[in-house]
Order: C-alpha cells, then sequence, then structure tokens
C-alpha cells in the first residue's frame, strides 16, 4: 500500500502510546475513561484512554494501544493528540472524515478512521458512566 | 523502478531472478535464430527447432521423462488449465449439458490455478471433493483413498504448497491414483528444480511448472504428459497450428522454452548444494525468531516440506503494520488488510492458523543467492518490529494480563 508522508510519519513516530494502568487498574479509575474497539471488517483492535480533569472536565491526556495496520495506527495516534485539551464535548464531535482527510487516508481505509472514531465516543461514554453522566444520546447515534 | 538494490529480496516462492546463464543462453534466439520452429524448409526454422529440441531434453531430464511428454505452455497456470479441463473433458462419464460427469479430488491449499479451473468443472456438471489437510498441512494417500469413488477420474493435488511449503505424499498418491486407472495431476510448481523429481517412480500422469520459479523466464513453463501406461489424452484448450503434439497450438515462445531449459540443466546440477544451504539459512531464521520472541509459530509440517520456504504467525501483530515496519525486506504476508480487498490467506484459514484471534503470519522464501548476512538482518529487523509493534499492540497486554480475549466483548459500532 502507497502510503501518505502523514501516515508514515505518524506510523513511525506514534504519539501517546500506552495506557493509564493496567486492564484492571484503569476500570476503577473514574477520572479515565476506556475505549475498546474493534473493527468487523478487519479484526483490527483499537484502545483509547483518557485522562479528564473533573475540576475542568478537560481532556488533560490521552493514551492509545492498537493492534492493526498502520492506518488504524496513524488514526489513533492522531486522535490522542486532537484529544488532548479538548472538552468532552469537543471531543465528541471529532468526525472520522477529518482524520481522513488530515492523514490522506485512501478509500480502502476509511474504516480505520471509523474505528478511531468509535474508540473517542467508547472513551467518552466509558467516562460518563463512571461519573454517573448521561451519555448524549444524539451524539452517539452521529457515528455513522 | 521501486525495486532497490537495498531491499533484501526473500519472495523467492514468488519468483526468481534469472540466472545469468540464462539470459545468456536465450540471447541468440532473439536476434540471430529467430526462426519459427515451425518453419521446416529452411536454416532459420531448424536452428530454432534445434534449440526448442534441447530445451525438451533438459526438461525431460529434470523430471525423469521421455522429451516426447513435455509438451512447452506459458507456465504453470495455463499447464494446470490444460491438465485439468483437458482431462476432464476427454475421461467424461457423460456429455457436456448432463449431470454425473465424473469426481474429481483436490484439496483447498490448491493455487488458484488448480482452484478455479476445479470450481468450472463444478459448474459445468463434475463433482469435485475439496480435501482439506490436517493442521500440519500435509495431503495423505490415506487421506485421497477415502475421497475416492467409484466415478473418480481425477485427481489433482500440489507436490509441494507455495505458502508454508509443506510435501504432499505425492508417490504414494500416484501409487493409489495408477492401481484404480485415475489420471493423476500434480502442480509441481513449487516442488521442481528444487527437489529430485522423477515422474516414473512418483507415478505422476500429468505435473505443471513455470520457468519463473527456478531462475528461468516468466511466462514459460511446461506440461508433462504421461505417454506410456498410461497414455494420457487431453481435449486441447485452443485450436490453431496444431504445434506440441496438437496439445498446444500457437508458435513456440523459443526463447523462453530455450531459457527454461538451460534452467532445468542448472537445476539439475545444482539444487541439491542449494537446498543443502538453503535448510540452513531457514533453520537459522526460524531458531533466531523462536527463541527470541514468545508466543510465535512456524506453521506447517516441521519435516516434510521445502528447503527454502519458512511460514511464520507472529500472535498479537497484525499484518500490514508488519510490513510496514520491514519495507526493506520483500517477502509475503499472509493476512488481512495487507490486499485491498482485506482477504486472509486462505490457506493459513484452510489449516486453522487463524483461528486464535489476531496474528500476523510471513513467509520468507531464500534463493540461490541469498546470503547469511541478508537472512540475520531481515531476522533481527523483524523481530525488532514485532516487540516494538506488540509494545503498541492492546491484545499483547490483555494476553500478558492473562485475559482471554475471546471472552472480550468488543465495543462494535
Ligand atoms: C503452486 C503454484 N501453482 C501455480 C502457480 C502459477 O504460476 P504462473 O503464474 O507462473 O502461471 C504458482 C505461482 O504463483 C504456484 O506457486
Ligand atoms: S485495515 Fe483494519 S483498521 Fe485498517
Amino acid at each position: 500500500m502507497a502510503y501518505g508522508p502523514k501516515i508514515i510519519e505518524h506510523y513511525e513516530k506514534p504519539r501517546n502510546v500506552g495506557a493509564f494502568g493496567t486492564t484492571a487498574e484503569v476500570k476503577t479509575r473514574k477520572d479515565v475513561g476506556v475505549g475498546l474497539v474493534g473493527a468487523p471488517e478487519c479484526g483490527d483492535v483499537m484502545q483509547l484512554q483518557i485522562r479528564v480533569n473533573p475540576q475542568t472536565g478537560l481532556i488533560e491526556d490521552a493514551k492509545f494501544k492498537t493492534f492493526g495496520c498502520g492506518s488504524a495506527i496513524a488514526s489513533s495516534s492522531l486522535a490522542t493528540e486532537w484529544l488532548k485539551g479538548k472538552t468532552l464535548e469537543q471531543a465528541e464531535a471529532i468526525k472520522n472524515t477529518e482524520i481522513v482527510e488530515e492523514l490522506s487516508l485512501p478509500p480502502v481505509k476509511i474504516h480505520c478512521s471509523v474505528l478511531a472514531e468509535d474508540a473517542i465516543h467508547a472513551a467518552i461514554k466509558d467516562y460518563q458512566e463512571k461519573n454517573g453522566q448521561a451519555a448524549k444520546p444524539a451524539e452517539q447515534a452521529a457515528s455513522h | 523502478m521501486s525495486t532497490r538494490q537495498d531491499t533484501i529480496y526473500l519472495d523467492h516462492a514468488a519468483t526468481t531472478p534469472c540466472d545469468p546463464r540464462v539470459v545468456e543462453a536465450m540471447i541468440p534466439f532473439f536476434t540471430t535464430a529467430f526462426g519459427n520452429p515451425g518453419s521446416r524448409n529452411h536454416k532459420f526454422g531448424w536452428d530454432a527447432e534445434a534449440g526448442v529440441d534441447k530445451a525438451r531434453e533438459q526438461v525431460a531430464a529434470l523430471l525423469g521423462a521421455d522429451e516426447k511428454e513435455v509438451i512447452f505452455t506459458s507456465g504453470a497456470t495455463e499447464s494446470n488449465n490444460l491438465a485439468i479441463k483437458g482431462a476432464a473433458y476427454l475421461y467424461e462419464k457423460a456429455p457436456a449439458g448432463s449431470l454425473a460427469r465424473g469426481h474429481i479430488i483436490t484439496s483447498i491449499i490448491e493455487h488458484k490455478a488448480v482452484l478455479d479451473p476445479c470450481k468450472r468443472l463444478q459448474k459445468e456438471g463434475f463433482d469435485v471433493t475439496f480435501l482439506e489437510p490436517p493442521k500440519d498441512g500435509v495431503i495423505t494417500a490415506d487421506m485421497v483413498k477415502a475421497a475416492l469413488r467409484e466415478d473418480t477420474i481425477l485427481v489433482s493435488l500440489m507436490w509441494a504448497n507455495n505458502e508454508i511449503g509443506t510435501i504432499n505424499e505425492i508417490p504414494e498418491i500416484g501409487a493409489l491414483c495408477h492401481e484404480r486407472g485415475i489420471i493423476f495431476h500434480t502442480d509441481a510448481t513449487q516442488w521442481v528444480g528444487k527437489m529430485p523429481t522423477d515422474v516414473e517412480k512418483a507415478q505422476v500422469d500429468l505435473l505443471s511448472f513455470s520457468g519463473h520459479k527456478i531462475y528461468g523466464p516468466k511466462g514459460v513453463g511446461a506440461l508433462y504428459v504421461r505417454r506410456r501406461k498410461p497414455r494420457v489424452r487431453l481435449q486441447a484448450l485452443a485450436d490453431g497450428g496444431g504445434q506440441e503434439r496438437g496439445f498446444r497450438s500457437g508458435t513456440l515462445n523459443v526463447t523462453g522454452i530455450v531459457g527454461l531449459g538451460k534452467a532445468c540443466e542448472i537445476a539439475m546440477h545444482e539444487m541439491e548444494s542449494d537446498a543443502a544451504r538453503l535448510i540452513q539459512l531457514r533453520d537459522r531464521v526460524e531458531k533466531a525468531v523462536t527463541s527470541q520472541l514468545d508466543s510465535c509459530q512456524v506453521n506447517g509440517h516441521p519435516t516434510k516440506r521445502l528447503p527454502h520456504i519458512t511460514n511464520i504467525s507472529f500472535g498479537f501483530v497484525e499484518g500490514e503494520g508488519l510490513m510496514m515496519a520491514i519495507k526493506d525486506i520483500a517477502c509475503s504476508s499472509g493476512s488481512a488488510c495487507t490486499s485491498a480487498s482485506l482477504e486472509p490467506s486462505y490457506v493459513l484459514k484452510g489449516l486453522g492458523v487463524g483461528d486464535e484471534l489476531a496474528h500476523s503470519s510471513l513467509r520468507l522464501s531464500m534463493g540461490k543467492w541469498t546470503t547469511a548476512e541478508q537472512v540475520d538482518y531481515a531476522t533481527n529487523k523483524i523481530i525488532e518490529a514485532v516487540k516494538r509493534l506488540r509494545d503498541m499492540s492492546p491484545l499483547y497486554d490483555m494476553h500478558k494480563e492473562g485475559i482471554d480475549l475471546s471472552k472480550v466483548e468488543w465495543a462494535h459500532h
């Protein structure tokens, strides 16, 4: 697959790889939201974690781990960069099409960006559920 | 050109470079001895014919066959088509348009150039059994025996598999078929020129292979067609000038044929020493990888396999991500995501390798000019890449934490 320079750059130097603890630890951490999603098209799996400041409501840090193609790795790496400093509402509004555009993903790789968008939604939802906040149903349904 | 010299070529099962000695032998037939071997009345024709005759002897010698039993084709794909369809149409039990035209046995790990002709025959009224090998990938005579029927007319099984290099029980299957008077075809594209071949001992009736897998040119190959005990007949697929004893009309690809012949002659002398060296290289790769990485496995049978192919699966690492990390190593990946269709390798899937969640497989195939340094460089690069990707893999974390991946509920969209 001939990839553009931005995908390669993120693939070779991925930002924010990691997690805020083991699976068991992050499950009990209220300030962390975890999104673990799989792509039925190809079996790839993405895990995105956000750490939210409960005072300000801002996403202070984000980390990812991805089992997947170069586009999936690049999409999740980019997503963590974009998430930092955003409110949950702003984060929720990130669209996969913006990722496609930024990375110039080829058409067969669009589902990889959808995976990243899904992971963002799942992480936000996890955080909200842990903190007794209702997820916004309208926004949820907006994912393709 | 995108091929760079600093890219290490470990994909010899896909194709091989042409041996300079082969190129040398071909050159005169482009320019001076350019005649049509069918021109029986002048020197140009005779010279070309002499080149073809010599090549036919060289090919026959490598196969343990008679020259008259060698049909030149455009490669293994054409040879397979001619063998399978040509035999099915001639040995059919009922004419076109009817059902129950005869039973054919093949396997799910065949190359597409066997599978697709068989599937076409299936649509045309033949019954086809697709044998499924066990996890070691070897098709045995017992499996064939169990599948034989009263109306079986043809068995087509590859001698060695192109993805994992496993070797099927061809002589035993040949004996079984001959006992029952069933035509036996083998796609020997990965076998011929790498391992000693004797169509008499193996009791093969039809055998296909291509020049470009044995350091010969592309677009040329041969089909061995047995002439004695039994005399095998085929229905030609292309009608025309009646070349190649009517089996394959069309002006012969003289340059290609001469190159194929030369490649066979070289293989005859060098395959044994090549094989000994290649086994060492292959074992070196496998030893390094399996000793330095956990959760990986060598696919296929541990000993019944070709000297130059290794197919290794790495748990918790995705194929395309891995291929990107080893860009300067030309090899082949049997995993989803590298192809536009996202289709995983049907051979590995057939062997149940894809059953455990999430892994990728690499096929490394070494050749005559592969060095130990190249192999070591590639091995280290692969090990490094797998480690890096595992550091990035959520599945590897879960695996280490003892989480059963098959029980995880994914938040699907
Ligand atoms: C087992 C097998 N059969 C058939 C073929 C087809 O060969 P060709 O493309 O030269 O016709 C190949 C090569 O890819 C092969 O490995
Ligand atoms: S191909 Fe599966 S996420 Fe990219």
